[in-house]
C-alpha cells in the first residue's frame, strides 16, 4: 500500500518532470539571469553614463523634463536611480488611451535632465520580461508559466516523497559511475537547494495569486476588484479632476519631507496623479530593494497643490507581510552583491535540477533499447528537444549578447531585431539538433556556445567603445562584471563539453556498458 | 502505474488522460472554493483574509493535484475531488448569500 503510493507519486515525478522540462528550464535559466537584470541591462546599453548618484538632483530633473513633455498626461511615474540602476526613468499615460499601451517611457540622464540616446535594447528585461511571459501575450504567458510553477511545486514534493532516504542519499555521490551518478547530482542538487527550490516556486504563484485565483476577491468583495486593491494598495484609488488648473509643488522638497519617514531608507519611485491639477497627488514609496518584504503600505501621499500630508505610512497586517515577503524573496531586490551571487547559483541549481532530470529521463530509456537496437521516435524526440531545450537556449542567448553588440547602435527597431536573433538561433538549434546525433548535436552547440560566450569581451572591445580595458579604468565593475561574467560560463562550457566528449568516447567501447552494473533499486 | 512505453492500453491511456484533467481543472476548482470558504471565515480584515485565502489555496491545490494521482483508480480520483468539493461549494454558497444585504 504504502510502496504503490510511492510508486505513483515516482510516476507522477517522471512524467510531469518530462512533459514540463524544457518550459522549465528555460524558465529557470532566464530567470536566474534576471537576478542581474540591471547589470544586463546596463551591458546591452553602455552609452548610459554611470554617475554619482543623487536621487533628490534627479527628481527635480524628472519634473522639469515630463512638465515639459507630459503636462497633460493625468499620471506620472518617476523611478528614482539608484546604485544597480544609475539612469533615472520616467514613465506617463497618454490622456487619450487606455490599458497597457497607454504608457510611455523615458530614460534620462539623471544629471542634465536630458533624455540618454543609448542604443535601443530591451536588454535584462528581455530575459526577465520572457522569464514569466514566454513572449505571449497577456495574459496567456503569466498563466502558462504559472501553470509550468505548480507542475514544478508538484514535481519537488513528488520528488521529496519518491526519495525515502533522501538526507541518507544526499551522502552518497558516485561520481564517474553512468546514470547512477546522474541521479545522485540531481538528488543532491534537490536537497541542498530544496529551500531555494520551494520558496521560488511557490512564491511565483504568490505574486501572480490575484490574477490566478480572483475567486476569494470576487466573492468578499461581491465583485468589485478595484475595492480590494484600494484597500490593500494605499494610492491606488483614481482621483477625479477639479477641472481647475494649479501648479504642482516642487518635488524636490517633498522628497525631504517623505525620506523624513525612512531616516535609513531611500525612495524607489514616485508617482504624480493629475499633475497640474487643484486634485492633484503625490506618492513617494519606499525603495523595494530597502527590506526583504516588499511593503505597499510603505508610502507617503502629499497633496499635489499644497504638499499637505495626506496619508502616512500604514502597518501592514501580518498576511499582507507573508505575502509581501514571498514577494520579496522571489525578486531579491533586497540581495547586496554576495547575496545576489548566492542567489544567481541558487537558481542555477533549479535549472540543473531539471536538466539533470531529463538527462536522465532520456538515458535509462537509451539504455533500455540499446540492447534490443530499436530506437522509438519518442526516445529521438526527446534527445532532440533536451540538446534545443537547454544548449539550444544558451546558444539563444548568447545569440541575443551577439546581436546587441554587432548591429549598428543606432539602427531603427534594433530592439526587436535582437530578441528576433534570439528566437532564431533557437529555431536553428533545434533544426541542428534534428539532423545530428544526440551526443555530436550536444558537444557542437555547447563549443559553439562555449566560444561565443567566452568571446563576448573580445566583440565588446571590436564593436564598442566600452571593452573591458576601458570599463576596467573607468571603474564600471557592472559592465566589466557582465563581460567576465560571459567569460566564466564560456570556459564552465567548454570543460562541460571536454567532459562529454570524453565519455562519449568511453561509452563507444562496447566493453565498458556490459561491464555497467545493473542497480536493482533505481527509482524514476 | 505501468509507465513502460508501448505496452500501455488504450484504457489505461484514458484512464491518465482523466486523472490529468481532474487535477489541473479539478483541483483547481476545488482550490477556488476552499479559497472562498477560507477567506470568509478567517477572523481578520477582510483584504488580509482574502491575501491569507488566496495563499492557501495553491496548497490545497498541490494536495488535489497529488491525490488525482495517488488514488487507485481515474473513478476514485474524480469520488475524492468531488465530495469536498460539493461540501465546499455548499459552504461558499451559504457564506457568500449570507452576507449579501
Amino acid at each position: 500500500m504504502r510502496e504503490g503510493f510511492r510508486q505513483a507519486m515516482a510516476w507522477l515525478h517522471t512524467w510531469a518532470g518530462l512533459v514540463f522540462g524544457w518550459l522549465l528550464f528555460a524558465i529557470f535559466l532566464t530567470g536566474t539571469l534576471s537576478y542581474f537584470k540591471d547589470e544586463i541591462s546596463h551591458w546591452a546599453q553602455p552609452e548610459i553614463p554611470v554617475r554619482v548618484v543623487d536621487a533628490q538632483a534627479s527628481l527635480a530633473q524628472a519634473q522639469t523634463y515630463l512638465e515639459a513633455n507630459a503636462g497633460n498626461s493625468p499620471r506620472w511615474f518617476i523611478s528614482l536611480p539608484d546604485a544597480r540602476e544609475p539612469a533615472l526613468s520616467v514613465m506617463w499615460q497618454d490622456p487619450n488611451k487606455r490599458g497597457r499601451g497607454a504608457f510611455t517611457r523615458h530614460t534620462l540622464d539623471p544629471q542634465t535632465g536630458q533624455r540618454v540616446e543609448a542604443r535601443d535594447s530591451r536588454g535584462g528585461d528581455f530575459f526577465y520580461r520572457f522569464h514569466y511571459e514566454l513572449q505571449m501575450g497577456y495574459p496567456w504567458g503569466r498563466w502558462l508559466s504559472s501553470l509550468a510553477a505548480l507542475v514544478m511545486l508538484v514535481t519537488l514534493v513528488t520528488g521529496i516523497i519518491t526519495h525515502k532516504k533522501i538526507f541518507k542519499e544526499f551522502f552518497t555521490f558516485r561520481p564517474g559511475k553512468g546514470s547512477r551518478s546522474w541521479l545522485d547530482g540531481h538528488n543532491a542538487i534537490g536537497v541542498l537547494v530544496l529551500p531555494f527550490h520551494l520558496m521560488i516556486t511557490y512564491s511565483s504563484l504568490v505574486i501572480f495569486m490575484t490574477m490566478l485565483m480572483p475567486a476569494s476577491i470576487n466573492s468578499r468583495y461581491d465583485g468589485d476588484t478595484q475595492a480590494f486593491f484600494s484597500e490593500i494598495y494605499p494610492g491606488n484609488q483614481r482621483l477625479a479632476a477639479a477641472g481647475q488648473p494649479a501648479p504642482l509643488v516642487n518635488l524636490a522638497v517633498l522628497y525631504d519631507r517623505a525620506l523624513q519617514q525612512w531616516p535609513d531608507g531611500r525612495i524607489g519611485r514616485v508617482s504624480v496623479q493629475l499633475p497640474g491639477d487643484a486634485n492633484a497627488q503625490v506618492q513617494f514609496s519606499r525603495h523595494n530593494g530597502d527590506t526583504v518584504s516588499r511593503d505597499p503600505g510603505a508610502a507617503i501621499t502629499f497633496a499635489g497643490t499644497t504638499g499637505a500630508v495626506l496619508e502616512l505610512p500604514r502597518d501592514s497586517a501580518a498576511p499582507m507581510v507573508v505575502a509581501g515577503t514571498f514577494y520579496g524573496l522571489h525578486m531579491g531586490l533586497f540581495a547586496g552583491p554576495v547575496l545576489r551571487w548566492l542567489y544567481f547559483f541558487c537558481g542555477l541549481g533549479s535549472t540543473l535540477l531539471i536538466g539533470t532530470g531529463l538527462v536522465m529521463w532520456l538515458g535509462k530509456r537509451q539504455l533500455k533499447h540499446a540492447r534490443s537496437g530499436v530506437r522509438p521516435f519518442e526516445l529521438r524526440l526527446v534527445d532532440v528537444l533536451n540538446v534545443a531545450g537547454m544548449a539550444g537556449l544558451v546558444l539563444a542567448i548568447a545569440g541575443f549578447m551577439w546581436a546587441n553588440r554587432l548591429l549598428p547602435a543606432t539602427y531603427p527597431e534594433r530592439a526587436g531585431l535582437e530578441v528576433d536573433s534570439f528566437f532564431l538561433v533557437w529555431l536553428l538549434s533545434i533544426v541542428h539538433a534534428a539532423v545530428r546525433s544526440g551526443s555530436k548535436a550536444w558537444v557542437e552547440q555547447l563549443s559553439l556556445a562555449a566560444i561565443a560566450l567566452a568571446g563576448l569581451p573580445l566583440l565588446s572591445l571590436l564593436t564598442t567603445d566600452h571593452g573591458l580595458p576601458v570599463s576596467i579604468a573607468a571603474g564600471d565593475w557592472v559592465l566589466a562584471g557582465v563581460d567576465f561574467s560571459a567569460l566564466g560560463c564560456g570556459l564552465v562550457l567548454a570543460w562541460v563539453v571536454v567532459k562529454i566528449r570524453r565519455r562519449a568516447a568511453l561509452a563507444a567501447l562496447p566493453a565498458m556498458r556490459a561491464a555497467r552494473p545493473v542497480m536493482p533499486n533505481e527509482v524514476h | 502505474m505501468r509507465s513502460r512505453i508501448g505496452e500501455v492500453s488504450t484504457s489505461y491511456r484514458w484512464a491518465v488522460a482523466s486523472r490529468v484533467v481532474a487535477a489541473v481543472f479539478g483541483g483547481y476548482v476545488l482550490a477556488a472554493l476552499a479559497s472562498v470558504c477560507i477567506a470568509w471565515l478567517l477572523p481578520m480584515a477582510r483584504g488580509e483574509a482574502v491575501v491569507s485565502a488566496m495563499m492557501l489555496s495553491f496548497l490545497v491545490y498541490l494536495v488535489a493535484v497529488l491525490w488525482c494521482f495517488a488514488s487507485h483508480s481515474a473513478s476514485r480520483a474524480w469520488v475524492g475531488l468531488a465530495i469536498p468539493g460539493l461540501v465546499l461549494a455548499a459552504l461558499a454558497g451559504l457564506l457568500h448569500w449570507q452576507h449579501l444585504p
